[in-house]
């Protein structure tokens, strides 16, 4: 058996022991932390590979056959998903080493991070409902304490809402994983959607579509939607930008790809219901986001109301349901995750260049730093949708998948959102890079350079994955095809049972 | 705090309860036990000792930062499991086998203990860095 499918989760477990391990030698720490980055890079194309030719891989841990032991099951969009995480987890990584103050670093930002990253893996990897609540416990843990760290005033403010909303998901989670082990019996989740399969009556069906709606509630609370996101635009810019990099960048995509795995292999019975029902939430979602984004004169404030506006497009892929509208929001969750973890990153700089993130005290930037102002263009532009680069993409394949479904209305409403988002990136940079500085405004003269080589990867990413979208796409369609044939996954997890 | 009597006591009542604690260990292994309340009980007699001299002296007594024993067990984990993966079964296989041991002939030993012993070693250490941490807060 080989070990492709068990290294995203060890690799960081590694680099995170090490680094705990290494907590006197801050040197030691910040290359342990590099060499996990990059190990964790090779092991996940490695991962995406190997699923992208032999198709879905699973490894039964501690060789305990499935529904008994906890299986984790790799399909392309899990793989896609560990991918995604690895860039994310470098470049941040990266970045860290020159944004992260010392004092946070030796009460342990590394390990926390390495964990964090750890957890978000499991979350991608798992096959078991329970083993997943399990992941992403591992991840608000380290979560938790990397919004705290540094205990600033305002950190501990944010950290205060995240925690409670977090941990009220997580009790509900927990409430609905109890009430589906005592329907089925079990929370693997190939045999859950192996039984629900065969479920004749009505009132079952309710059951199990009531038990669906309470995963809905739960999921949606971590992944931010409408109207249960208000914890995210409250905490997202208290702790340091490298922090709500990560956060942005992964974690409401845990919950927006557990919401995604759910309801296409396991409650998918009453699917005029529930598109609905995920198709309006989707639409308010990406509405009061942006909305809320237009009013904001933080840098990381809006950009925050923004994860939840961008969320409502990946929900939208997933409320249509088709294998067009399941690749774009495989795609979507891509190229959002990137774009928007390298906004962060900029927002991060722009305040370590003027000792703020409120935009009326910015200006200038376009003038002083000319290479910065280009590298939060790339990803502003690719947010708002803008040809050739990778937003153009998701979004056209999202509305080409609402069209041919007939779905009019959500397409209206991603459109004008559409519009709304270039508006408020239009806005970040009239304010932070157009305008001069206004005299209340300071700047402190510090060397960017070494900032900058996270910011071009990311950069150079939404723009291949825009310019090399033909490939992109194929992978992403192929990926919402594996979704939507449930009898594949529980094929290769249950090959016994027939 | 300065108390003879706590001082006093916990002197003799640190070796009973680590003694207590690789009883509990092995136990484990096949009834009620095992490596978490063992590394619970193991990091009981040194909270005493903080309490009764204080929580530099519990440091100078452990001799390894409590961070440390976290990173360990959790080494020995990840060991564990890879020792199963070695074997060609998937991550976390028990392997298990005979082990001569002088004076106690063959004993059945498995990647399992070696499991066990990281949660001891990472439970003693989560415990302890909690523990000593707010004892030097106030």
């Amino acid at each position: 058996m080989s070990l492709v499918l068990v290294l995203p989760i060890i690799i960081p477990m590694l680099s995170g022991v090490l680094t705990l391990l290494a907590f006197r030698s801050r040197i030691a720490q910040r290359a342990v932390s590099m060499a996990g980055s990059v190990a964790l890079a090779l092991a996940a194309v490695l991962l995406l590979a190997e699923v992208a030719e032999a198709g879905i891989r699973v490894d039964r841990i501690g060789n305990w056959p499935a529904p008994y032991g906890i299986t984790l099951v790799a399909d392309l969009f899990s793989a896609v998903m560990i991918v995604l995480t690895a860039l994310i987890g470098a470049a941040v990584a990266f970045y860290s080493l020159v944004s992260i103050d010392q004092r946070r670093e030796t009460f342990g930002y590394h390990p926390l991070f390495q964990f964090l990253i750890m957890g978000v893996c499991g979350a991608f990897l798992t096959g078991d409902l329970f083993n997943l609540y399990v992941w992403f416990e591992v991840m608000l843990m380290s979560s938790f304490v990397l919004m705290a760290l540094g205990a600033e005033r305002r950190q501990m403010e944010g950290a205060i809402k995240y925690v409670t909303l977090n941990l009220l998901s997580s009790a509900l989670f927990l409430a609905a994983l109890g009430l589906l082990y005592g329907t089925a019996g079990t929370l693997n989740m190939a045999d859950l959607a192996r039984k629900f399969a065969t479920l004749t009556t009505p009132e079952s069906q309710g059951l199990v579509t009531t038990l669906g709606m309470l995963f809905l509630v739960a999921f949606g609370i971590k992944a931010g939607l409408f109207p249960m996101f208000f914890w995210l635009p409250a905490s997202y810019h208290t702790p340091p930008a490298a922090v709500s990099a990560v956060f942005s960048g992964l974690l409401t995509k845990v919950g927006v790809y557990a919401l995604i795995r759910v309801f296409t292999l396991i409650f998918i019975h009453d699917a005029a219901l529930v598109q609905t029902v995920l198709l309006v939430i989707a639409g308010l979602t990406m509405v009061t986001g942006v909305l809320g984004a237009v009013a904001q004169y933080d840098f990381r404030r809006l950009l925050s109301f923004h994860i939840v506006s961008q969320i409502g497009y990946a929900l939208m892929g997933l409320g249509i349901g088709s294998a067009l509208a399941l690749g774009g929001a495989v795609y979507f969750i891509f190229h959002v995750s990137v774009s928007k973890a390298a906004l962060f990153l900029v927002s991060g700089l722009t305040q370590r260049l003027h000792g703020t993130y409120d935009l009326k005290q910015l200006g200038g930037l376009y003038r002083s730093q000319p290479v910065l102002a280009l590298l939060f263009l790339v990803p502003a532009l690719s947010l708002a949708g803008l040809p050739p680069l990778s937003g153009f993409f998701a979004k056209l394949s999202l509305v080409r998948a609402g069209l041919e479904a007939g779905q009019y209305l959500s397409v209206a409403v991603a459109l004008g959102v559409s519009l709304l988002t270039l508006f408020s990136m239009i806005k970040i940079w009239v304010e932070a890079f157009w305008k001069p500085l206004p005299e209340t405004g300071v700047t402190v003269a510090v060397p960017i350079r070494e900032w900058l080589p996270p910011l071009v990867l990311l950069a150079a990413v939404a723009i291949g994955l825009g310019l090399g979208a033909g490939p992109a796409f194929a992978l992403a369609s192929r990926a919402g095809a594996q979704l939507l044939d449930p009898a594949a996954y529980i094929a290769a997890v249950l090959p016994e049972v027939r | 705090m300065n108390s003879l009597i706590l001082q006093t006591t916990t002197r003799y009542l640190m070796p009973l309860l680590l003694l207590f604690s690789i009883f509990l260990f092995g136990r484990g292994h096949n009834e009620p036990g095992g490596g978490f309340v063992a590394g619970l009980v193991a990091a009981a007699p040194f909270a005493l000792y903080s309490i009764a001299y204080g929580a530099p002296a519990a440091r100078r007594v452990l001799r390894l930062d409590p961070r440390g024993f976290i990173g360990l067990g959790l080494l020995l984990i990840v060991l564990a499991g890879l020792l199963g993966a070695g074997s060609g079964q998937p991550f976390l296989s028990g392997l298990w086998g005979y082990v001569p041991v002088p004076g106690l002939g063959a004993v059945d030993l498995g990647t399992p203990v070696l499991f066990d012993l990281g949660v001891y070693l990472g439970v003693f250490g989560v415990t302890l860095t909690i523990i000593l941490a707010m004892e030097e807060a106030d």
